[in-house]
C-alpha cells in the first residue's frame, strides 16, 4: 500500500480527483484550476445573461441554457474532478455513465409518466368540485 | 513459469490469449476514493428523485405565487460566485495538501469555508424573506418542492462545511497522514460535486423557473 | 418533555402484542443473563459486536435475518389463521390489529429478512472468493450492518410502545399522510427504514468497491465466480436504488411532520408521484433481492454438478443486463393508475423483455446440470426446487406484465400468490442453498443432511399448498388484506392455504432442530479440510473456519474455477510441498464505531418517531461525535507477525495435503 498518493501504482488506475503528475509542477496545477475557473464564469455569466435578456428568439432560451450547463458541468468534471477521457479514468468513467444512466431514467421517466397520468386524470380540483 | 501459466489454463474453457493480466488490489487511495466516488453518484440519484418531482408539480401553485414571481436572479448570481469561488479555492487546498504545505492549506480551507458560508447566509436569508412573504414550504405542492430541493442542498453544504471543519482540526493535530489525506481527496471530491449540483439547481430552478 | 410518548402508547388492553413481547423480552433477558453469568461478554463484545472482520459481520446479518424471519412468520401465520376463520365473522384480530399485521409482515420480510441474508451471504463469501483480505472498508461494513439492526429493533419496539402502520408495507398517501394515519405507526415505519436504508446503501457501496477494485492477483473480471458477478450486480442496483427510497420516503416526512403539500390532497400535492417513486426503487429492489439467489443457485449448481458453470459469458450478459433493464420497467406495478395506452404498452414490453436474460440463466442452470454427475445434497434440493418453483413464479410475472391482464388481476390475491412465488421460491430457497452451502466454511462444521432434507420437503409442499390456493382464490376474484368476506366459495381455498402455512411452519421447526442438531453433533460433521463439497472457487481454498486474514498468501490465479484448477494442478505436480514465504500481515482493529453509532442512530429515531426534540439533538451530536473519535485514532491496523501466519497455514496445509493424498489416490 502506497503511503501517499504520489506514487501512482497502478498505471492503468487512478483515484476520482486525482490528477496525473508527470511533470506538472504546483504552478500548473493551480494553472489548471484558474483555466476551469475562468470557464466556468464564463458559462455561467452567459447563462445568467441569456436568461434576462430579450435579445434573442425566446423559445430558444431554454434549450441554451440546458446545454451551457451541460458544458458547464463538463468543466467542472474535468478541471476540478479531474475525470478526463483517459485509461486510467476508465473504472470512473464508467460508474459515472452508470449514475448518469439511472439520473436520466428517473428523471425521464417520472415525468413522462406522471405527464401521461396528469393528461388522463381529471385535475383534482375539478374532481372535488365534481364530487361536492 | 509458462509451463506453470500452461497447466493452469488447461482448466480454463474460456481462457483468452493476451488478455489484460489483473495485478492484485488497488492502492488504498484509489479504493477509497472510487467508494466515495459511488457515494457520490448515489447522492446524485437521491437529487434526481428531488429534481423531478420538482419538475412533475412545479405547476401546481395551488393560486400561490409563482417562481418568476418569486426569485431574485442578481441574489442567486452572487451565490453561485460565492459556491463557484468556493469550489476554486478547495482545489488549491487540495494542491497544498499534496504539496504537505500546512500553511496555505488551512488558508484556503478558511476561505473556502468564509464563502461557504456566505453563500448559506444568503440563501437562507432568501428562505427568511419566502416565509415572510407568505410564500413558505407549506403555501403550495410547487413551493414545497422548491424548498426541499434546494434546502437538501443547502445541507448537503452544511454538511460539507462541518467536515471541512474536522478535516482543518485534524491537519492541525495529526499533520498530513495518509489516511487524513484521503480524506482531503474525498472532501474535495463532495465539495466539487455539490457545485456541480448547483449548476442544475440554479438552471432548473432560478433561471428556468424564472422565465416559466 | 418526552413529546408525545405517554403511558397510553403501550397498549396494555392488546393481548397479543403484550403475550408476545413479553416473552420476547423475557427470552432476551435470560438470554443477556446468561451471557453475563457465563463470563462470554467479553468475547462477544470483541470478537462480535466490534468485529470487523467481513465473515464475523457477515454471520450477523444472517442472524438477525433469520431472527426476524420467526418475526414476519408470526405475523403470515396469524394472517392465514385470520382468513380461515373470518367467513362471515371478524374472526380473532380486529382490522386495526390485522393492517398493522400485513404492514408489519411485508416491511419486515423484504427489509429485514431478504435484505440482511443476501447482505449477510455476500459479506461472508465475495471477499473469499476473490481471495483477498478483507472488504474495502471494513469499519464503514460494521456501521452499515448495525444500522440495519437499529432499524430491525424500531420495527419491533412498535409492538410495545405505540402502533405500527396500518398502511401495507408501502405506505401509499394519502392513507400515510398525517390527516389520515394520525399515530406514530407510519412514523415508525419512515424512520426505521430512513436509517436502515442508510445501512443498506453503505453496504452496497463497500461491496461494489471490493468486488471492482479489490481482487488478488490474477483475479480478472471475466474469471470472477458468478456470484461475484451478481453481488456486482445487485449493489450497483442498491448504490443506484435506495437513494430514491430515501428520497421519496423524506418528502412523505416532511408532509407528516412539517406540513408540506408533495403528497397531500390539497395545495396542489399529487399522490400518484409517491407510486411513480417508490417503484422506480422497488422495482430494481426486487432484482436487488434475486441477483444475489442467481448467484448462489449457479456455485451451488456447479459445484454439485462437478462440473463448470454452463455459458458462464452469457451469464454475466444476462446478469449486467437484467441490472439495466431492470431500471426500466417500474410502472407495471401501477398499470391500474391511468397512465395511456402507449405508456403501458411499451412498460409491459419491457417486463416482458426483462423475463428474456432471466429464462437465460435457467437454461444454463439446466445444462450445467446436464451430463454431470450431479449429487443431491441439500443445497442441490434448494436449487432444484427453486428452479421449478420460479419458473412458475416467472411465468405468472409474465402474464401480470400485460397491462389487459393486470386490470382483472391487479391487488388480488393473485398478485400476492405470484410476488410470494417469486420471493419465497427464489430469494429465500436461494438464501437457504446459500446458508446450508457455506455454513461449513463459516464454522467448520456441515449442518445435518436429514433434518435438512425434511425441512426442504415441508417447505417446498408447504409453499405450494399455501400459495397454489391464492392464485385460485384471487381468480375467484379475492383482493388482498381483506380482515374478513363472506364469499362461500374462498373459504376452502384459504383453509387449505392455512394448512400450508402450518407445513412451512413445520419446516422452519425442522431448520431450528437441523442447526440445534448439528450444533451438538459438531465433531462428526466437522470439515477439517475447508473443502466439504468438492468446490471450484477460491472460498474452498482455505480452512473452515478461515483465519481472520483469510489467506496466508495471496492467492494467484490463473483462470476460472481458481481453486479446482489448483486442485488438479496440485495432484498432478505435488506442487504444494514447498513451504511458502510467509509475510506480516496488517489486518484493520476492531471497532466499536458501528454499534456505537448504531446506538446513537436508535435513540434519534425513537425521538424522532416520538417528537422529543432535545433527544434528537442529542442523537445527532452523538453519531457526529462518533465518527470523529474514529476518525481521531492513530494506528488502525494491527500486525500479524509472519510466524503467527506460519503456523496457522502449516495446520491448514497439512489438513489439505491429506485430502489432496486421499483424493489422489482414489
Amino acid at each position: 500500500m502506497t503511503k501517499g498518493h504520489q506514487q501512482v501504482d497502478h498505471n492503468i488506475d487512478i483515484a476520482p480527483g486525482d490528477e496525473h503528475l508527470e511533470g506538472g509542477g504546483i504552478s500548473q496545477r493551480v494553472l489548471g484550476y484558474l483555466i476551469g475557473l475562468g470557464l466556468a464564469i464564463l458559462l455561467t455569466a452567459t447563462s445568467f445573461f441569456i436568461a434576462g435578456t430579450d435579445l434573442f428568439w425566446q423559445p430558444s432560451i431554454p434549450v441554451a441554457l440546458v446545454v451551457l450547463a451541460i458544458a458547464q458541468m463538463g468543466v467542472h468534471l474535468v478541471f476540478f474532478l479531474h475525470i478526463t477521457a483517459g485509461a486510467d479514468n476508465t473504472n470512473n468513467i464508467l460508474a459515472l455513465a452508470f449514475g448518469v444512466l439511472i439520473v436520466m431514467l428517473v428523471i425521464g421517466g417520472s415525468l413522462w409518466i406522471m405527464a401521461n397520468l396528469n393528461h388522463n386524470m381529471m385535475p383534482m380540483d375539478q374532481l372535488m368540485q365534481i364530487q361536492r | 513459469m509458462a509451463d506453470q501459466t500452461m497447466a493452469y489454463a488447461d482448466g480454463d474453457p474460456h481462457h483468452v490469449r493476451g488478455a489484460l493480466e489483473h495485478s492484485g488490489p488497488a492502492s488504498k487511495r484509489i479504493v477509497t476514493g472510487y467508494g466515495f466516488w459511488i457515494f457520490i453518484l448515489s447522492d446524485m440519484v437521491m437529487f434526481s428523485a428531488f429534481f423531478a418531482t420538482y419538475a412533475v408539480l412545479l405547476g401546481q401553485t395551488a393560486g400561490g405565487p409563482r417562481g418568476g414571481q418569486l426569485f431574485d436572479l442578481p441574489n442567486v448570481a452572487i451565490e453561485t460566485g460565492f459556491l463557484l469561488a468556493s469550489s476554486f479555492t478547495c482545489g488549491l487546498a487540495t494542491i497544498a495538501a499534496d504539496a504537505r504545505n500546512k500553511f496555505w492549506f488551512q488558508i484556503a480551507m478558511t476561505v473556502t469555508c468564509l464563502l461557504g458560508l456566505a453563500f448559506l447566509t444568503i440563501e437562507g436569508r432568501e428562505f427568511a424573506s419566502l416565509v415572510a412573504r407568505g410564500a413558505g414550504p407549506t403555501r403550495s405542492a410547487f413551493l414545497s418542492a422548491f424548498f426541499t430541493l434546494v434546502g437538501c442542498h443547502g445541507l448537503h453544504v452544511s454538511g460539507g462545511i462541518l467536515w471541512l471543519l474536522t478535516m482543518m482540526a485534524q491537519v492541525f493535530a495529526k499533520g498530513f497522514r495518509a489516511d487524513i489525506q484521503r480524506r482531503i481527496l474525498c472532501f474535495a471530491l463532495f465539495w466539487h460535486a455539490l457545485d456541480i449540483i448547483w449548476i442544475a439547481v440554479f438552471t432548473v430552478v432560478y433561471l428556468l423557473g424564472s422565465a416559466a | 418533555m418526552l413529546g408525545k410518548l405517554n403511558w397510553s402508547a403501550i397498549p396494555i388492553d392488546q393481548p397479543i402484542p403484550m403475550i408476545t413481547s413479553a416473552v420476547v423480552a423475557l427470552a432476551i433477558l435470560g438470554i443477556l443473563a446468561w451471557v453475563v453469568v457465563k463470563g462470554h461478554m467479553p468475547y462477544l463484545w470483541e470478537e462480535w459486536i466490534t468485529s470487523v472482520d467481513h465473515k464475523r459481520i457477515g454471520v450477523m446479518y444472517i442472524l438477525l435475518a433469520a431472527v426476524m424471519l420467526l418475526r414476519g412468520f408470526a405475523d403470515a401465520i396469524m394472517m392465514r389463521g385470520q382468513q380461515a376463520v373470518a367467513f362471515h365473522s371478524q374472526g380473532y384480530l380486529p382490522p386495526e390489529h390485522f393492517n398493522q399485521i400485513f404492514s408489519a409482515h411485508g416491511t419486515i420480510m423484504i427489509f429485514f429478512v431478504a435484505m440482511p441474508f443476501v447482505i449477510g451471504l455476500m459479506n461472508l463469501v465475495v471477499p473469499l472468493q476473490l481471495g483477498v483480505r478483507d472488504v474495502a472498508f471494513p469499519t464503514l461494513n460494521s456501521v452499515g450492518f448495525w444500522l440495519t439492526a437499529t432499524g430491525a429493533l424500531l420495527v419491533n419496539i412498535s409492538l410495545v410502545i405505540g402502533e405500527f402502520a396500518r398502511t401495507g408495507w408501502l405506505p401509499y398517501p394519502p392513507l400515510s399522510e398525517l390527516t389520515y394515519s394520525p399515530g406514530v405507526g407510519v412514523d415508525y415505519y419512515l424512520w426505521s427504514l430512513e436509517i436502515s436504508g442508510v445501512g443498506t446503501l453503505v453496504a452496497g457501496i463497500n461491496l461494489v468497491t471490493t468486488v471492482l477494485k479489490l481482487r488478488t492477483r490474477g483475479m480478472t473480471l471475466l474469471r470472477m465466480p458468478m456470484f461475484c458477478w451478481t453481488t456486482l450486480a445487485s449493489n450497483l442496483l442498491i448504490v443506484a436504488a435506495f437513494p430514491i427510497l430515501t428520497a421519496t420516503l423524506a418528502m412523505l416526512i416532511l408532509d407528516r411532520y412539517f406540513g408540506f403539500h408533495f403528497f397531500t390532497n390539497e395545495a396542489g400535492g399529487n399522490m400518484m408521484m409517491f407510486m411513480n417513486l417508490i417503484w422506480a426503487w422497488g422495482h430494481p429492489e426486487v432484482y436487488i433481492l434475486i441477483l444475489p439467489a442467481f448467484g448462489v443457485f449457479s456455485e451451488v449448481v456447479s459445484t454439485f454438478s462437478g462440473k463448470p458453470l454452463f455459458g458462464y459469458r452469457s451469464m454475466v450478459l444476462a446478469t449486467m443486463a437484467i441490472c439495466v433493464i431492470s431500471f426500466m420497467v417500474w410502472l407495471h406495478h401501477f398499470f391500474t393508475m391511468g397512465a395511456g395506452p402507449d405508456v403501458n404498452a411499451i412498460f409491459g414490453i419491457a417486463s416482458m423483455i426483462i423475463a428474456v436474460p432471466t429464462g437465460v440463466k435457467i437454461y444454463n442452470w439446466l445444462f450445467t446440470m446436464y451430463g454431470g454427475r450431479v449429487r443431491f445434497a441439500t443445497p442441490m434440493l434448494w436449487s432444484i426446487g427453486f428452479m421449478v418453483t420460479f419458473i412458475i413464479g416467472g411465468l405468472t410475472g409474465v402474464l401480470v406484465a400485460v397491462p389487459p391482464a393486470d386490470f382483472l388481476l391487479h391487488n388480488s390475491l393473485f398478485l400476492v400468490a405470484h410476488f410470494h412465488n417469486v420471493i419465497i421460491g427464489g430469494v429465500l430457497f436461494g438464501a437457504f442453498a446459500g446458508y446450508t452451502y457455506w455454513f461449513p466454511k463459516a464454522f467448520g462444521f456441515r449442518l445435518h443432511e436429514g433434518f435438512g432434507k425434511a425441512a426442504f420437503w415441508f417447505w417446498l409442499i408447504g409453499f405450494y399448498v399455501a400459495f397454489m390456493p391464492l392464485y385460485a382464490v384471487g381468480m375467484l376474484g379475492m383482493t388482498r388484506r381483506m380482515q374478513h368476506y363472506d364469499v362461500p366459495e374462498w373459504r376452502p381455498w384459504l383453509m387449505l392455504a392455512a394448512f400450508g402455512a402450518v407445513l412451512i411452519l413445520i419446516g422452519i421447526v425442522f431448520q431450528i432442530l437441523q442447526l440445534v442438531v448439528s450444533i451438538r453433533h459438531r465433531d462428526e460433521l466437522c470439515d477439517r479440510t475447508g473443502d466439504p463439497w468438492h468446490g471450484r472457487s477460491l472460498e474452498w481454498a482455505t480452512a473452515s473456519p478461515p483465519p481472520v486474514f483469510n489467506f496466508a498468501i495471496p492467492p494467484d490465479v490463473r483462470g476460472e474455477g481458481a481453486y479446482w484448477a489448483m486442485k488438479t494442478h496440485a495432484q498432478r505436480q505435488d506442487l504444494e510441498k514447498h513451504e511458502p514465504e510467509y509475510e506480516d500481515i496488517e489486518m484493520p482493529r476492531n471497532s466499536p464505531t458501528g454499534f456505537v453509532c448504531a446506538f446513537f442512530a436508535t435513540v434519534m429515531g425513537f425521538a424522532l418517531i416520538w417528537h422529543i426534540w432535545w433527544m434528537v439533538a442529542a442523537g445527532l451530536v452523538g453519531a457526529f461525535a462518533t465518527f470523529v473519535a474514529f476518525a481521531w485514532r492513530d494506528h488502525d491496523e494491527y500486525v500479524i507477525p509472519a510466524a503467527e501466519v506460519a503456523r496457522i497455514d502449516r495446520a491448514n496445509l497439512a489438513e489439505r495435503r491429506a485430502l489432496l493424498g486421499a483424493a489422489g489416490s482414489s
